[in-house]
C-alpha cells in the first residue's frame, strides 16, 4: 500500500532550489510552471463552482429569487467559460508541463521562457476576464457567444467585449504552449524513447497539442470578426448586410468540437497511466490506444455541425454529421474496453487515484451514450437546448475530465510536492464527489426529457421538474463539500502528507525513477529506454518479456542518500527571468485597452495600445537577446 | 533502461537532429494554415452575398430579387452592369514582385550558408550572389513594394466607395488581405532585423538556421498569397 513505501530515504532537496515570491515570478522551470498552472486552475475551479452553486440555489424550487435574470445570464456564461478555459484546460496544461519532460526523459521543455510566458498570459487573461465581475459587466452571451446576440446591436455593454478579448488572450497562451510541447515531444525524447514507447499520457498530450494548434486559429479568426464588427462596424455578422446567421456557429464549433477532445484526452491519458499501475498490468492494446486517440482527434474536426442540427441545415448535412459523430463512438469505445481489459485479471489496488480513474471509465460511458443519442438528428431535435444536453456534457466533462484530472492529482501529487495526499481525506473526497456528481447530473436527464430548457433562470411549478431540480441542487452542495475536502487535503498534505520517495505506487514510467519532488534538473543522468515500462523491467526482470537491459541500470532507481544540486552535477540551468511575465502583462494590457473604444475614448485606447505594444516589444527584445542559460562546453 | 555515458551533457542531441526552433516554426506554420483557411473560407462563403456594391468583379442584376441591391433601380428585369473594383493587372504586378522576393530569399539563405566558401578573388557575379546583405535587402524591399501596392489598392478602393464597413465583400476582403499584409509587414521587419545583424557582425554559416526559419515563414506568406490571388482575384 502506498503509505508503507513512504519513508524519507534521502534528504529532501531544498524544494526547487530558490524560494520566495520573486523566484516564482521569474521561474522558467517546467515543474514550477506546472504547479502554478495547477494552483491557479484550482482557484478558478472554486470560482466556477461557486457560480454553479448560485445557479443551483436559484433553481432549487420554482420561481427562485436568489439572482436576477441578468445575473443568471452572467453566471451561466462565466461558469461555462471558467470551467472550460480556466479550469480543465489549465489543469491539463499543469500535467502537460509537469509530466511531458519527465515522461520522455528530458531536462525541461524546448522553450522554457516561452513556457513561462504561456502561464503568465493565461493568468492575466483569466484575471482580465473575471475583472468584468467587478464592474458588474460579466460576459452574458453564453460560453459559445452566438451572434447576432453578441453583436453590438444587441449587446452594447462591455460584457461581450470582456469575453471576446479574454478568449483571444487565452488563445495566445494555449497556442504558445502547444508549439512548445509539440517541439518538446518530437525533439527531446531520451535515447531509445521512440514514439511507440512513450507513456500514454504523453501520447494523448501530443495529440491534444495538434488539436490546439489546428483548432485555436479558427476561434481566433471568429473572435477577430466579432471584434471588428463590434469595434469597427464591419458586417461579418450583420444580418441587414446579408451576413450568414450561421457563420459564427460554423466557425465556433469548428473550434468548439475539437475543443471537447482537448478537454477529455488529457484525462484519458492520465487514466491510462493510473489503471496499469494499480492493476499491475501493462496497458491493454497500447498501439490501439494510440491510434484511437488519433482517430478521435481526426474525426473531431468533422463533426462540428452536430451542435447545429436544430438550425435546419438540410437532410444531407444532418446525415453526414450524424454519421461522423456516431463514428467517434468507435475509437472511444475501444478506449473504454481497453481500460476494462487492462484491469481484467490484474492485481487491483483501490487507491483514491484508482477510484477516480475507474469512475471515469464507468461514468464517461453514460455521457458517451447520451452523446450518441443526440447524434441522431430526430432525437436531437427533442433534446437540444434542454437539460438533457446539460446532463450529457457534464457527464463527459465533470464525470469524465474532472474525475480523470482528480485521479491524476492524487497520483502525481507526490511527484509534484514529495508528499502523498491523504488517502483518508481522499476517500471522503472521492465518494462525496461521486455521489454529488451523479445526484446533480443524472436527474437532469429527466428534467431535460420533461422539457426543461437550458439557461432559464426561473420555472413555474407543476411541470414535473421540481423533484429533479431539488435533487440536482442537493447534489451540487454535496460536490461543494467534496471539493472543500479536496482543497483541505491538498493544503494539509503539502506539509503534513506522508513522504513519498521516488516511486510510491510501483509505477512503470520514467518520472518515477527520480526523487520526489523532482530535482530542478529532473534527471541527473539521461536514461536510455528499451521498453514501454522501463521501471517494471528493472524491478521485475523475470516478468519482462525478454527486453534487453544493461547491467548496473538498477542504480537509476536506487534512492540516493542526498539529492545533488545542479552545480555539483555540472548541469547548466536556464536563468530565471522576469521578461516573459512582463511581455505577457503588457500584451494583456494592450488587449484590455480595446475596452476603451466602447467607452468613447478611442484616442486613449490607441495611446494605450501603442504604449503597451512599445513596452511589450522592448521586453521581448530583452528576452530574445538575453542568453537562455550559461555557456557550457 | 541504462545509465547513459555522458552525464554532463546538459543538452543531448535532439531526437530528430533538427533544431527546436525549426520544429516549432513548422508547428506554427501549420497553425497559420488554419488561420488563413478560416479567413479564405469566410471570404468565399460571403462571395456574391453583398447586398450593396461595389463588388469585386463585373456584376449585374439578373432578376428583381437583387435589383434593389445593385443600384436601387425600380424597373423590373433591368440589367444593370457595374464595373469591377478589383484591378487584376495592377495586383498581378505586386504578386509578381512578392513571388520574386521568395527567389531573393532563397539567394539570401544560400549566401549565408556558403559565406565561407567564397573564393579569395571572387568575380563580380560571385560577389553579387554571395552577398547576404544584398539579398536580404532585396527580399525586404520587394516585400515593402508589395505592401506599397496594397496601400495603393486599399486607398483607391476607399476612393471608389469600398471600405471595410461598406458591405460583406469589403469586410471580408479587407480583413483577409489586411491579415496577409500584416504577415508580410512582420516578415519585412524580421528581414530588416536580420539585415541589421548582418550589417553589424555579418551572418555566416552558423547563422544559417535563423535565416532558414525566417525564409520558411516568408515562403509560407508567399504561398498564402498565391491562394488569395487565385481565389479572390482570378476566379470570378
Amino acid at each position: 500500500m502506498a503509505t508503507a513505501a513512504a519513508r524519507p530515504a534521502y534528504a529532501l532537496p531544498e524544494s526547487y532550489g530558490a524560494s520566495g515570491v520573486w523566484s516564482w515570478l521569474t521561474t522558467v522551470d517546467h515543474k514550477r510552471i506546472g504547479a502554478l498552472y495547477m494552483y491557479t486552475a484550482l482557484a478558478w475551479f472554486a470560482v466556477g463552482g461557486l457560480e454553479a452553486l448560485i445557479m443551483r440555489l436559484q433553481l432549487y424550487g420554482p420561481n427562485g429569487r436568489v439572482v436576477s435574470a441578468e445575473t443568471f445570464n452572467q453566471l451561466f456564461t462565466m461558469h461555462g467559460t471558467t470551467m472550460i478555459f480556466l479550469v480543465v484546460m489549465p489543469l491539463s496544461a499543469a500535467f502537460f508541463n509537469f509530466l511531458i519532460p519527465l515522461q520522455i526523459g528530458a531536462r525541461d521543455v524546448a522553450f522554457p521562457r516561452l513556457n513561462a510566458f504561456s502561464y503568465w498570459v493565461f493568468l492575466f487573461g483569466s484575471l482580465f476576464m473575471n475583472a468584468s465581475w467587478l464592474i458588474g459587466a460579466a460576459p452574458n452571451g453564453g460560453w459559445f457567444g452566438y451572434t447576432p446576440l453578441t453583436t453590438y446591436t444587441f449587446s452594447q455593454g462591455l460584457n461581450i467585449d470582456f469575453w471576446m478579448i479574454g478568449l483571444q488572450i487565452l488563445g495566445v497562451s494555449s497556442l504558445a504552449a502547444a508549439f512548445n510541447f509539440i517541439t518538446t515531444i518530437i525533439n527531446m525524447r531520451a535515447p531509445g524513447m521512440n514514439l511507440m514507447r512513450m507513456p500514454m499520457f504523453t501520447w494523448m498530450a501530443f495529440v491534444v497539442q495538434f488539436l490546439l494548434v489546428l483548432a485555436f486559429p479558427v476561434i481566433t479568426i471568429a473572435l477577430i470578426f466579432l471584434q471588428f464588427d463590434r469595434f469597427f462596424g464591419t458586417n461579418f455578422f450583420a444580418m441587414t448586410a446579408g451576413a450568414d446567421p450561421l457563420l459564427w456557429q460554423h466557425l465556433f464549433w469548428s473550434f468548439g468540437h475539437p475543443e471537447v477532445y482537448i478537454l477529455i484526452l488529457p484525462a484519458f491519458g492520465l487514466v491510462s497511466e493510473i489503471l496499469p499501475t494499480f492493476s499491475r498490468k501493462p496497458l491493454f492494446g497500447y498501439p490501439v490506444m494510440v491510434y484511437s486517440g488519433m482517430l478521435i482527434a481526426l474525426l473531431g474536426f468533422g463533426v462540428w455541425a452536430h451542435h447545429m442540427f436544430a438550425v435546419g441545415m438540410g437532410a444531407i448535412a444532418d446525415s453526414v454529421f450524424s454519421v461522423t459523430t456516431m463514428l467517434i463512438a468507435i475509437p472511444t469505445g475501444v478506449k473504454i474496453f481497453n481500460w476494462i481489459f487492462t484491469m481484467w485479471g490484474g492485481n487491483l489496488r483501490f487507491t483514491v487515484a484508482m477510484k477516480f480513474a475507474i469512475s471515469l471509465v464507468g461514468l464517461f460511458v453514460i455521457g458517451g451514450v447520451s452523446g450518441v443519442m443526440h447524434a441522431s438528428p430526430p432525437a436531437d431535435l427533442q433534446q437540444t437546448d434542454t437539460y438533457f444536453i446539460v446532463a450529457h456534457f457534464h457527464y463527459v466533462l465533470v464525470a469524465g475530465s474532472m474525475m480523470g484530472l482528480f485521479g491524476g492529482l492524487y497520483y502525481y501529487f507526490p511527484k509534484i510536492t514529495g508528499r502523498l495526499l491523504s488517502e483518508r481525506l481522499g476517500n471522503w473526497h472521492f465518494w462525496l464527489f461521486f455521489i454529488g456528481v451523479n445526484l446533480t447530473f443524472m436527474p437532469m436527464h429527466w428534467s431535460g426529457l420533461y422539457g426543461m430548457p437550458r439557461r432559464i433562470y426561473q420555472y413555474d411549478a407543476g411541470q414535473g421538474w421540481e423533484i429533479f431540480n431539488k435533487m440536482s441542487t442537493i447534489g451540487a452542495l454535496i460536490q461543494a463539500v467534496a471539493v472543500i475536502i479536496a482543497f483541505w487535503n491538498i493544503w494539509r498534505s503539502r506539509t503534513h502528507g506522508a513522504v513519498a520517495g521516488n516511486d510510491p505506487w510501483g509505477a512503470p514510467s520514467l518520472e518515477w525513477s527520480i526523487p520526489s519532488p523532482a530535482p530542478v534538473y529532473n534527471f541527473a543522468v539521461i536514461p536510455t529506454v528499451t521498453s514501454r515500462y522501463p521501471l517494471w523491467d528493472l524491478k521485475s526482470p523475470h516478468l519482462s518479456r525478454g527486453t534487453p537491459h544493461e547491467a548496473g541500470a538498477a542504480q537509476v532507481i536506487a534512492q540516493p542518500e542526498r539529492v545533488r544540486s545542479a552545480e555539483e552535477l555540472g548541469i547548466p540551468l536556464p536563468y530565471p527571468t522576469i521578461k516573459p511575465l512582463l511581455v505577457a502583462l503588457f500584451m494583456t494590457l494592450m488587449f484590455s485597452s480595446l475596452l476603451l473604444i466602447h467607452k468613447d475614448k478611442t484616442p486613449l485606447a490607441i495611446a494605450g495600445i501603442l504604449t503597451c505594444a512599445a513596452a511589450m516589444t522592448a521586453f521581448l527584445y530583452g528576452w530574445l537577446t538575453a542568453p537562455l542559460e550559461p555557456e557550457h562546453h | 533502461m541504462a545509465t547513459a555515458v555522458v552525464p554532463h551533457a546538459a543538452h543531448p542531441a535532439t531526437t530528430t537532429g533538427l533544431d527546436h526552433r525549426k520544429v516549432a516554426i513548422w508547428a506554427f506554420i501549420g497553425s497559420e494554415c488554419m488561420l488563413f483557411a478560416s479567413l479564405i473560407s469566410t471570404y468565399l462563403i460571403y462571395k456574391g452575398r453583398s447586398v450593396v456594391g461595389p463588388f469585386p468583379h463585373e456584376w449585374w442584376c439578373p432578376d428583381t430579387r437583387t435589383q434593389t441591391f445593385c443600384a436601387g433601380e425600380s424597373a423590373a428585369h433591368y440589367v444593370h452592369t457595374l464595373k469591377p473594383i478589383l484591378n487584376i493587372p495592377v495586383t498581378s504586378q505586386s504578386t509578381f514582385v512578392l513571388l520574386m522576393s521568395s527567389l531573393a530569399m532563397v539567394l539570401a539563405l544560400s549566401a549565408v550558408e556558403n559565406k565561407d566558401k567564397m573564393p579569395a578573388n571572387p568575380t563580380l557575379g560571385e560577389r553579387i550572389l554571395g552577398s547576404s546583405r544584398l539579398w536580404l535587402f532585396m527580399t525586404a524591399l520587394m516585400g515593402a513594394t508589395f505592401l506599397g501596392y496594397q496601400a495603393f489598392e486599399f486607398t483607391s478602393f476607399v476612393h471608389e466607395g469600398l471600405t471595410i464597413r461598406t458591405n460583406l465583400f469589403g469586410s471580408s476582403f479587407f480583413t483577409l488581405t489586411g491579415f496577409h499584409g500584416a504577415h508580410v509587414t512582420a516578415g519585412v521587419l524580421w528581414l530588416l532585423t536580420l539585415l541589421a545583424i548582418d550589417l553589424k557582425r555579418g551572418l555566416g554559416p552558423k547563422d544559417a538556421l535563423i535565416v532558414d526559419i525566417s525564409a520558411l515563414y516568408w515562403h509560407f506568406v508567399d504561398v498564402v498569397w498565391i491562394g488569395i490571388f487565385t481565389l479572390v482575384y482570378l476566379i470570378r
